[in-house]
């Protein structure tokens, strides 16, 4: 014979158990409604429209091992790391094309960044030794953005926008190096036409340094160096 | 009778003494005179021969360097991975040099994984008047032929590994430059380059690589693939000359 206050507290424990997830599940769907409610997916700022400009892409032959200059009207961002992804993307959409003149897929989303820096000061001694002899003396402006400090009062401007020569650092994705074509031309032609577009639309940049998936890596296609710094201008063709 | 001068004891260690004294002497002696000048006390044999400070022999060596290899196929070619076409062609001229009497080294006899670094390092143990790295390719026509695109410097005694091929890069230029003539001499369209190569970069030699394409009419369609036997003999006949020549090149004072 079960007594009759355990009874009664058997019903008010169940009914409060009852109540609880009665709460419960009210207090889930709220929250539920209130996370549909934050994720507004509405635009809440219209898309720039950045007006078409000249862009000249140095695009690469097999066929003959050469940079062929091509000009391209493209809406082009005012950020320099968003011009020059931009430009490059379009050279790579190029070599995706069926009738490319060198054939790599990948297309434009092969770049995932392209970060400017100032390039290092030549005195300070790096790991990566570059492709061609560097500037002993760099320019007044390359010195004011690597060193802040040595910088007059008032040249904040200028450290926010540098003059001098500029380092890009092209972030490549992996999947674009893992379907890159093997072979020392295709590899060679694949960095050198990124080196001269480069320079060609952003005369500052004078050095290209690559990373695949944000990390350095030995060859492209176990070819062509990428541990190195590549000097854009010796890339240009010379007429 | 007993003897009971303390001399007669002394005596034993005093010769000992003397002899010790003198064999001393005798080695100070031999190890302060020069060898030639004092033949006659034979210092101990040495472990190794020692040579004779004679003028270097006069010795052309190439080594071929087949790239690739082992756990790394390269390229992948239209019925075989690059390291195999790279082996084949690098004892097809082998052969071919030693027949024209030209030392060779080469970096793989097999299908072996051989580091980059340690290829650069064979090449640059061997002393060579020429170093050539073999690769293969299915883009393009013809064949490639890269030099470091390091820029020249002036010879030092201590160099940058990564470097080092930067005080040889204008001897392989000229080696390039021979090599150049030689395959066009051959009917062969080549095409020039410069590139960044690990594998030459660190060599201390004139240095080319030279990439094997198909060779394409200006339509592009293929006349001699890379499995054709006669375009790979007619490749590695035209760089056998193209060393003979370099080898004769390099006698010249």
């Amino acid at each position: 014979m079960i007594p009759r206050y355990q009874t009664i507290l058997f019903i008010v424990l169940l009914a409060a158990s009852v109540a609880m997830g009665v709460i419960l599940w009210h207090l889930r769907e709220r929250a539920h409604q209130r996370l549909l409610y934050g994720q507004d997916s509405a635009p809440t700022q219209a898309p720039e429209v950045a007006p078409a400009e000249q862009a000249t892409l140095l695009v690469a032959n097999d066929q003959d091992n050469s940079l062929l200059a091509q000009d391209q009207s493209l809406p082009l961002p005012q950020d320099p790391g968003s011009r020059a992804r931009v430009i490059l993307g379009k050279l790579l959409d190029l070599y995706a094309a069926p009738d490319a003149t060198h054939p790599v897929p990948g297309g434009a989303n092969a770049i995932a960044q392209v970060f400017l820096l100032p390039v290092p000061n030549p005195s300070q001694k790096t790991d990566s030794p570059s492709h061609a002899p560097a500037s002993a003396h760099p320019p007044p402006g390359e010195r004011n953005a690597t060193n802040p400090a040595a910088s007059a009062p008032g040249s904040q401007a200028r450290i926010q926008e540098p003059t001098g020569p500029e380092l890009a650092v092209v972030n490549l994705t992996g999947s674009f190096v893992a379907n890159h074509p093997s072979g020392l031309e295709t590899e060679n032609l694949t960095i050198q036409s990124i080196c001269a577009t480069l320079h060609a639309n952003l005369p500052r940049v004078t050095q290209v340094r690559f990373l695949v998936d944000g990390e350095p890596r030995a060859t492209l296609a176990g070819h062509a160096d990428l541990t190195r710094d590549y000097l854009a201008a010796d890339a240009v063709p010379r007429p | 009778m007993r003897s009971t001068n303390p001399e007669h004891g002394k005596r034993p260690q005093v010769w000992a003494l003397a002899a010790l004294v003198a064999a001393a002497g005798s080695i100070f002696a031999a190890a302060q005179a020069p060898p030639s000048a004092n033949p006659a006390p034979a210092p101990p044999a040495p472990t190794a021969p020692q040579p004779a400070p004679a003028p270097p022999a006069p010795h052309f060596v190439v080594v071929l360097d087949a790239a690739h290899g082992g756990n790394d196929p390269g390229a992948r070619l239209s019925g075989q991975p690059e390291k195999t076409f790279t082996l084949a062609l690098s004892v097809r001229l082998r052969s071919l040099l030693a027949a024209r009497g030209i030392q060779v080294v080469t970096t793989r006899e097999s299908d072996s994984t051989i580091d980059v670094d340690r290829r650069a390092e064979l090449a640059n143990h061997a002393n060579a008047q020429a170093c050539i790295s073999l690769h293969a390719s299915e883009s393009g026509s013809g064949v490639h032929l890269f030099a470091s695109s390091l820029a020249p410097t002036p010879p030092q005694r201590f160099s940058a590994w990564k470097t080092a091929q930067a005080a040889w890069v204008t001897r392989s230029l000229a080696l390039a430059g021979v090599v150049n003539s030689a395959l066009l001499h051959a009917g062969l369209s080549v095409t020039l380059g410069r590139t960044a190569l690990a594998a030459i970069d660190s060599m201390t030699c004139p240095a080319v690589a030279i990439e094997v394409a198909p060779e394409r009419a200006t339509s592009g369609a293929v006349t001699a693939g890379l499995d054709d036997q006669g375009y790979q003999a007619r490749v590695a006949e035209a760089l056998a000359a193209a060393l003979l020549e370099w080898k004769s090149e390099a006698r010249q004072p």
